[in-house]
Formats: C-alpha cells, structure tokens, sequence
C-alpha cells in the first residue's frame, strides 16, 4: 500500500510521518509536493503537522488554495483515504473535507505532552485494529486544537459514529482536566461520512517507536494498511 | 571615492561606540585617509565587543579547543564534533540578552533564530535546541538577597512580563522551525531584573564530508544573497549589545530585530537542498553586523576579497543608503559563494522555495571588502582591518571579593529543627528548583521524532541518531551565585556540572561550548571576575577532557552600573554508545537498592558550614549569603563519571540523577516524581548539621538506583575509580521517608511532595499577573 506525505511550505512533521510509514510500518512512500496536483497513485495520503505557509493567516487557510489540496479533495471524494494529523486536520477542516474548525487552546499557549485519547468507533479505517473503549498515549504539539463546531453538526458527528477519539484519563474516563485545549466534547478527532477523511490532533508518528517511550500511535498506521488492504481485495474481485 | 556628507566628530564617533584611539587606528589601517561615513560604520560593528571580542580575546586564548574528535573548533560558525559512523554534529550557545531585556518575544525569536543559522550554515540540520535563561525575582524571597535590595512588586510583575515574552518567542520561533526543544535551564535572582539572559544552543548534524565553512574562493566566483529582504531593523543591534544599559535603553527598542521562523524554516531547506548541487562553495548567515560581517569575513577566512553592489541587495523599504544596508541586522538572510557558470542549479533551488537568491557581487583576488553604491565605490577596506587587525585589548585586572560574610552568620542556628519536610517542600517549590514544565510545555520537545529524553526529567536531553545506534546527550549548566563568591571555582562547577548530566544519561562528553555573560569589561573587577572564570573552565575542561569548541562573550550586562552575577553557561555534549541504554533520572521500581555514588569524602563540619552559604537552603529557607561555593576534586569528578558511564554501558543500574541544587533531599525526590515511587533512607549525620546532611550542596555526587543484587558488582565498579558508593535505602511505592542516624526528619508522600514542585511557576506567575508588554 502506497503513501504520499504532503509537503507544504513549513510542514515540520512531513520527514517524522515518512520515517514512521517507511522504517516502521514498512509500507512504500512518496512525498507530494503542494505545487503539484499528481498523487502518483498513492493509495493513502498523510496530510502531515507543521505550520503550513507560516499560519500567519487562520491555520491552513493558504493551504486549502495549493495545487495538491485540490487533487486530495477529488481523492477524498473517491473514497480515498486521507489522514491529517495536527496541521493537517487544520487544513482538512479548512478545506470542507471535515466540518467544524480548531481555534487558539483555551489556554491561549502552545502545549507539547503526551495525552490520553480514548478510542470512540473503532469501525473506522483509521481505527480497526484498536477495539472502542481502548485508551491510546500519543502526544499533542499545538497552538490550535480546541475543535469547535455548531450544535447541530456535533449531534450529526455523535449520531453517525465520527467522532473517532477524545481526550481523557488514561483509565478511559472523558473529564475536563483530561481535555488539554478547551475542544468542544473532548474532541481529538473525528473522520467524514464516508470515513475515509481522519483528522486528529495527537500525533500518532510520534509515539510509534519504543525508543520515542510509546508504540500506541501504530495501530493507526496499521489499521489504514488493513483498510486499504481489504479495499484492495474488494477491488480485485 | 564618494563620502558621506556628515562629517566625523567626537559625537559621531561616540555614536558609532569609537574611541579617539581607535579612530586613529581606523585612519592609520585605511593608509592615513578618513574613512567615510559608511566604513566607519563597518569598523563601528565589526570593532564592537559583540563582533571582535576586544576584551576577551587574550583570555579566550587559554581555553582548550582540540581533541581526536574535533573537527572544527572557535572562530567558525559553529564547533564541529565527530561522533562516529561518518556524522559529525555542529553546536554552539550564543546570547541574545540585550535585546530580550527591550523587546523580550523578538529578542528571543531572532536569539534562536540566529543560533540555528549558524548551524546549518555549516551543512548540519538543527535537531535539537536548549536555552539557559536567568530572570529577576518572580515571587516575592525572603531574607536580605544582595544587591540590588528588596525586589519591588513593579519589578516582579516586569520579570513576569520578561519571563512570559521570552518563553512565547522561543517558543513562537522553534515550534514553527521545527527543531525540538529539549529544556535546559531557568534560574532567578535580583541581579537580573535590569538583565535578563537569554542563551540558546542548538545542535545539528551533518555528514563529516559534507560539511560547509563561512569562506570565499575563487576569483570571479558570484557572491549570492539569499532569504529574506533587507529592511532597517537591527541597525547597530551589535554596538548597542556592547553597551550598558541606561534608563533611555527603551528607545533602543528600534535596534531589535524581528523573526519569522517560517521564512528560517524555507531558508534551511532551500540552503541543504543547495548544497546537495555542490554548485556552493562557501556560505555564511548574516547575524550580528548583518551583511558587512559575513563579506568581510568569507573574504578573511579565504584569503581573498569580495565586491559587493548596494543596488542588487533585496531591499523591503526604499531609499536606504548603504551604510543601513551594511549596517543592518534583518533575520533570515545567508551570503553564498557558488561556482561560477552554475549559479543557475543555486536559483532553481530557491526559487522553488519562494526566496530570494540574487547575485550582488564577486569574489576578487585583493584581500579586501569593497562596497559599491550606484557603481561607485563607498567602502572600501582591507578585510583583516576589520578582523585580525582589530583593537584587542589585555584590559586591567582587579581582585574583587563579594560583600557577604565569609562564615556562617551568628543568628543563624542550624539543628533545632526535628522535622525537614516543610523545608523540603518550600524548597521544591522554590524559582530555581521548581518545575519548569509551565516553560517547557510551551516548547515542541517531539518534532523529528528522535527525543528519547525530553524536558522536565532531568536537567539534560537524549535524541536518538536515525540511522545510527548511537545517541546524543546534551546538558547547559551555570550557577552564577557560586561563580558570584569565587568565579574560577563557579566556572569549574558549571563545567562539571553540564558534563555530570551528561554522564548521568550513560554518554561520554566529547564537546562543550561557553555563552559568557558579564558585566562591563572596561571595570577591572568585572574583567577579573571574566580572566577566573576562563581560568576555571580551562582547568576543568582539561581536567575532564572536554574541547571547547566556540561560544559566544556578552558584556556589558549592566543596567545602571549594576551588573549581573558573572554567569558562564556551558553547553555541553556526549556521545551514547548504544541509544537503547540511555538512562534516565527516576526511580524505575519498588524493592529496589538506592545507593549514593560520590567522588570525595564529606568535608568537615567547618567547610560545610562555609559552604552551606551558597545553596539554595540558605538562599530560600534562611534569606542569607555567605562563603564560597562546594569545593571541586576535578580528578575525583572524572572519576566519578567514567564509572557513571561504566555501570550504565554494563547494565548495572536502572536510573541516575545528578545531585545539585537542593542537595541529597531534593535529588531523592526529583528522582521519585516521574513514576511516583518513593523512597525509604537512612543516612547518618556524621557530626554534621541535619541540615548540611540533607541539603548541602557537594559537589561529585549522583543518586542511583538498582537491582538489589547489582550493588556488590557497583561497589567494585567505584571502588576501581577510587570513588565511593553507599547504599543509603531502597525504593518504595507513594512515599519518601528520610531518617538520620534513625530518626525520622522527612516523611511525606511523592504526591504532596510533586504538587509542590510541579505546579508551582505556574501559580508564581498567576499570583501576580504580568502586565502585557506593548
């Protein structure tokens, strides 16, 4: 299974997710330049963190503008999947693939920690190897991550299964300290109707290697390998 | 030659921070002729403290700079060490103090902006960064600190201010970057409310044959601007950074640069991506004394000269002169030399980055800088004028003793105490002590995925090589109250420090860099304060057998004739052998042995009375100073870490914490916080004062802990080192309990004790709520 990793101008997390997709899950992989529009047939595509053109502007509004943006968006469409993580959920939910948005943490400053996020539908192609309920570690590094949307989509996004993760204990209780930047819900991540569009906060290629002190982000990369495996299967027959 | 109109009088040059003296050098190096108005601008910056170093240079001399490891040692852009398997990493510390006190979130973004420059101007990508911060008080002390006296509510609620600025532009600057931050160090006393200092290091790495020097070749060759556009910022920021500071400083605030990370973050990529053409021949950031320093410099260091034309420099205002073009200190910029006839492999790479890369002049075969404007020559000047041939000054020594007393003061009565464990908690709880997590969560530690230890566990950081089975760990360290009382023994303890954190994480120190930071140079006790304290980092990097391999000078940390503590912070770096077996400061389990390793023997009770003056008890708990700092064995200390390393590579031990401020009692409790496992201890007092026992300060120890049936093997381990191990308890689940000599004088649980430390920045700075800086 094949993965591009977008490269904006100012990504930062572009080499990390790469380095955990190639020498981790030992899939093949491709960075995407964000002035072209081919995806070089890749069959998944990471929208990595970073600040995408400086995010002087709202974060990720000069990034649903770029060429490759526009070539996700068909991509998406077609059922591909897409991952954003971080920055990437940022640009996701700025360029409609996802609704709702990420405003400044309730705190008003940068927080870089591990946090807990508990598994919320593991029926997801980003999801499948965990079971629902299980609690992962993974760290969040954000500026942005308070998700904000409008009653009405918030009880379309419970209703339909697609608040993926939310921030909590570490034993799976959903609480107000456990929340790290104000999100509405405890939200940390959540996926489209058709459930082939994640974006999610914490970032899962940081906590994927023993040495990084947690492996909790690998199921995440694992279950896209099983979805696109089973997707691929489906296809040949 | 076309001169400037203004004409060249006392005032000016008083302005341009020139003596009378060196005037007439400029005029006898320039053959006897005046200089124009732009060159004395260009000697003005590239003779200032910040650029020449003037005053420090003749002592400087003394510092031990080679090793087998080191590949590029002080007077480049960066040291560079060989680590092994064909990489090789580049590091330095440099301050930005002077315009963190004007303009704290852009003087510390353009202060790490302008140290991860210098690294991968040398080829390497920055993979860590750290910083050493010092501020004025942020709570209200106790006691009589020295001076300047009693901090007033304005002052602490200006230190929150400073503190709260600096934080958010290291932290705007890196996260956006991209490099991870892993910590370092955040000390405060009264001497730094008119002076805060902001050091950053950063270290990269970079393949040992492909690395990339500040030098200009080949005749002809095109001279390449790249990155962001001039504009009028920073002007003489390097002159003002030579000065002391005086109650008109605010209007300096125009002299402070502005950073935008994203534009640093386009400029690395573009400029590795550049180099990977080979089309590059040498290449230099423009930081302090912006494009002057880097044209006289390449030119210097490659024995040839470069021409440069003021109308093709990128420019974001109009109508500046020269002089503010050469002059000025804008972020984000690089000089390259490419070779001549593949310019255009250099421009593809940066167009598709989206800078600029224009050409603005050539290398020529005269050692000289010259500067044209409209095609006419405006500068003109031998290159060694501005570098070697620079004013260097052996500037007058004086001893100098602090005004504090020299032994214990009377009223203070140590002993009657039964009970510590308040004491314990007022001190985990105290600014220098407390956890710096509300800092450090503000910093990305994770980017690059290669952080194994990140802030908050120890005093250093461990990152993995990708690639490689080796790691790197790096510590900074300084304590400028001991450098205070006696600078050479302060200066030694700061080396030995930074190098026991290092040991501590199981890696061998194979390079250290220094950020100087005194008062003003032209006082003989301050220059005193500066000749002990490289007198002590020389003995003890010698010693240790630790290269230093560049650094930074800052002086002139004085507002109102009132200088700062003399503080040497040393940065330094080791090799891991095997990254896996990085170990880590805390307690791992219960049941298991806590043992005291320690290089000396305990003084008597007569130096540890002298001694105990200059710890953090004395400061926090009794409002007091006096004596001298712990005494350093050099010799016993590297004993103490060749076994450190030694027990860790063997798989002896489980954890090691560097035992410092705070003493025996603070080490056992930093050490149980991270996975709260406390622990049981006896110690006995040994006719010491309960006191001396728990929070003293000596020097050459380390808390470990083991496999109960390891500290036979750890016994033999330091008995072959000549150094000592005791075992003082074991681990144990939720509590810490410290007996002496049987009787118990701290009990508390890991929970009580950590919501003290860990919380307690946070609720310093909410208590007095910082007023915005506009």
């Amino acid at each position: 299974m094949k993965f591009g990793v977008l490269i904006f101008p100012g990504s930062n997390c572009d080499h990390d997710a790469y380095w955990a997709i190639e020498q981790v899950l030992k899939q093949p992989v491709t960075f995407l330049w964000h002035e072209s529009h081919e995806l070089e047939n890749c069959d998944a595509i990471i929208v990595p963190g970073g600040f995408a053109y400086g995010d002087y502007l709202r974060t990720g509004a000069i990034a649903k503008f770029s060429p490759v943006m526009q070539s996700v968006r068909k991509f998406a469409d077609k059922g591909g999947l897409v991952l954003g993580i971080c920055n990437g959920f940022q640009i996701l939910c700025e360029s409609g693939l996802l609704p709702g948005a990420l405003m400044r943490n309730a705190g008003l400053k940068y927080v870089c920690k591990p946090v807990h996020v508990q598994v919320e539908n593991a029926d997801t192609p980003f999801t499948n190897a965990n079971r629902t309920g299980d609690v992962l570690r993974i760290p969040i590094g954000h500026m942005e991550g308070n998700y904000f949307c409008d009653e009405t989509t918030l009880q379309e996004l419970r209703r339909d299964g697609r608040v993926v993760f939310r921030y909590s204990s570490p034993s799976g209780e959903i609480t107000q300290e456990a929340n790290p930047n104000g999100s509405l819900d405890n939200i940390a991540g959540i996926c489209s109707p058709g459930r082939n569009v994640l974006g999610m906060m914490p970032h899962p290629e940081r906590a994927s290697e023993p040495s990084l002190g947690c492996t909790d982000g690998v199921k995440i990369f694992e279950s896209m390998v099983r979805a696109g495996v089973s997707a691929g299967a489906l296809a040949a027959k | 030659m076309s001169t400037a109109t203004l004409a060249i009088t006392p005032e000016v040059l008083r302005g341009h921070g020139l003596t009378a003296e060196e005037y007439a050098r400029i005029k006898s190096l320039l053959g006897g002729r005046e200089p124009t108005l732009t060159e004395l601008g260009i000697f003005s910056v590239m003779w200032s403290e910040h650029c020449s170093y003037k005053s420090s240079r003749v002592h400087l001399k003394r510092l031990p700079t080679r090793s087998r490891r080191v590949l590029q040692g002080p007077g480049e852009n960066a040291g560079i060490v060989d680590i092994g398997d064909g990489w090789a990493c580049a590091f330095k510390i440099e301050s930005h103090n002077h315009p963190s006190f004007i303009e704290p979130f852009q003087g510390a973004t353009t202060g790490v902006g302008g140290i991860l420059r210098d690294i991968f101007t040398m080829g390497a990508r920055p993979v860590a960064v750290m910083d050493s911060l010092r501020f004025g008080p942020i709570s209200a002390g106790v006691g009589r600190a020295p001076s300047p006296a009693n901090s007033h509510r304005e002052d602490i609620r200006r230190n929150h201010s400073i503190l709260e600025g600096v934080v958010s532009g290291i932290a705007s600057y890196g996260n956006c970057f991209g490099v991870p931050n892993l910590g370092g160090e955040t000390k405060f006393e009264p001497c730094y409310s008119g002076n805060p200092l902001v050091n950053a290091f950063a270290l990269g790495l970079v393949r040992k044959d492909q690395i990339f020097y500040g030098k200009a070749a080949g005749e002809g060759n095109p001279v390449i601007y790249v990155g962001a556009k001039t504009g009028r910022d920073g002007i003489h920021g390097a002159t003002m950074a030579s000065e002391e500071f005086s109650e008109e400083s605010e209007a300096k605030r125009p002299n402070v640069q502005v950073g935008d990370p994203f534009l640093e973050k386009l400029l690395l990529e573009a400029c590795l991506e550049a180099m990977q053409t080979g089309a590059i021949i040498g290449i230099q950031d423009m930081g302090a004394a912006g494009l002057t320093c880097s044209t006289c410099e390449m030119g210097a260091r490659g024995h040839v000269g470069i021409e440069i034309e003021m109308d093709r420099v990128p420019q974001r205002e109009t109508g500046m002169s020269a002089y503010e073009i050469l002059l000025s200190e804008s972020q984000e910029r690089m000089l390259l030399v490419a070779q001549k006839g593949r310019e255009q492999e250099v421009y593809r790479v940066f167009r598709k980055w989206g800078l600029d890369a224009v050409e603005v002049g050539k290398v020529i075969s005269e050692n000289r800088m010259r500067v044209l404007e409209h095609g006419k020559v405006v500068a003109e000047i031998p290159n060694t004028a501005l570098t070697d041939d620079a004013p260097v000054y052996q500037r007058p020594l004086k001893r100098w003793e602090p005004p504090v007393p020299g032994g214990m003061p009377d009223h203070i009565k140590l002993g009657s105490k039964a009970d510590f464990t308040d004491d314990l908690k007022r001190l985990l709880g105290s600014p220098n002590i407390c956890s710096k997590r509300w800092i450090y969560q503000q910093y990305d530690s994770m980017v690059q995925t290669n952080t194994v230890e990140g802030p908050g566990a120890g005093d250093g950081g461990v990152i993995r090589i990708k690639g490689s089975q080796r790691g790197l760990s790096m510590a900074l360290d300084g304590n400028s109250r001991w450098c205070y009382l006696d600078p050479k023994l302060g200066a030694m303890h700061a080396v030995a420090e930074a190098a026991r954190n290092v040991a501590c994480s199981g890696a061998t120190s194979v390079g250290a860099t220094n950020c100087l930071n005194f008062g003003n140079p032209e006082k003989p006790q301050i220059m005193w304060q500066f000749s002990q304290a490289i007198d002590g980092i020389t003995k003890a990097c010698e010693e240790l057998e630790i290269p230093i391999t560049g650094g930074n000078v800052s002086f002139y940390n004085e507002t109102l004739g009132e200088a700062i503590y003399p503080t040497p912070v040393l940065g330094v770096v080791g090799i891991l052998e095997d990254v896996g077996k990085a170990t880590f400061p805390h307690f791992r389990e219960p049941g298991h042995a806590v043992v005291l390793l320690r290089g000396s023997e305990p003084g008597d009770a007569t130096d540890a009375e002298v001694e105990f003056g200059s710890s953090e008890y004395a400061k926090e708990i009794l409002g007091e100073l006096w004596g001298f700092p712990p005494a350093l064995e050099l010799e016993k200390e590297a004993a103490l870490q060749k076994a450190i390393v030694e027990l860790i590579e063997a798989g002896l031990i489980d954890s090691a914490h560097d035992c410092s401020e705070g003493g025996l009692a603070v080490a056992l409790a930093r050490a149980s916080f991270a996975k709260s496992i406390g622990c049981s201890i006896e110690l006995s007092a040994n006719d010491l004062a309960p006191e001396f026992v728990l929070f003293g300060e000596d020097a050459s120890r380390i808390v470990i802990s083991c496999d109960p049936g390891n500290v036979a093997r750890i016994k033999q381990v330091a008995q072959k080192h000549g150094i000592f191990a005791d075992q003082l308890g074991e681990t144990v689940p939720e509590t810490i309990d410290i007996r002496l000599d049987g009787r118990m004088v701290i009990s508390a649980t890991v929970s009580e004790l950590n919501d003290e430390h860990e919380g307690a920045l946070e609720r310093m700075l909410r208590s007095e709520p910082a007023v915005m800086a506009d």
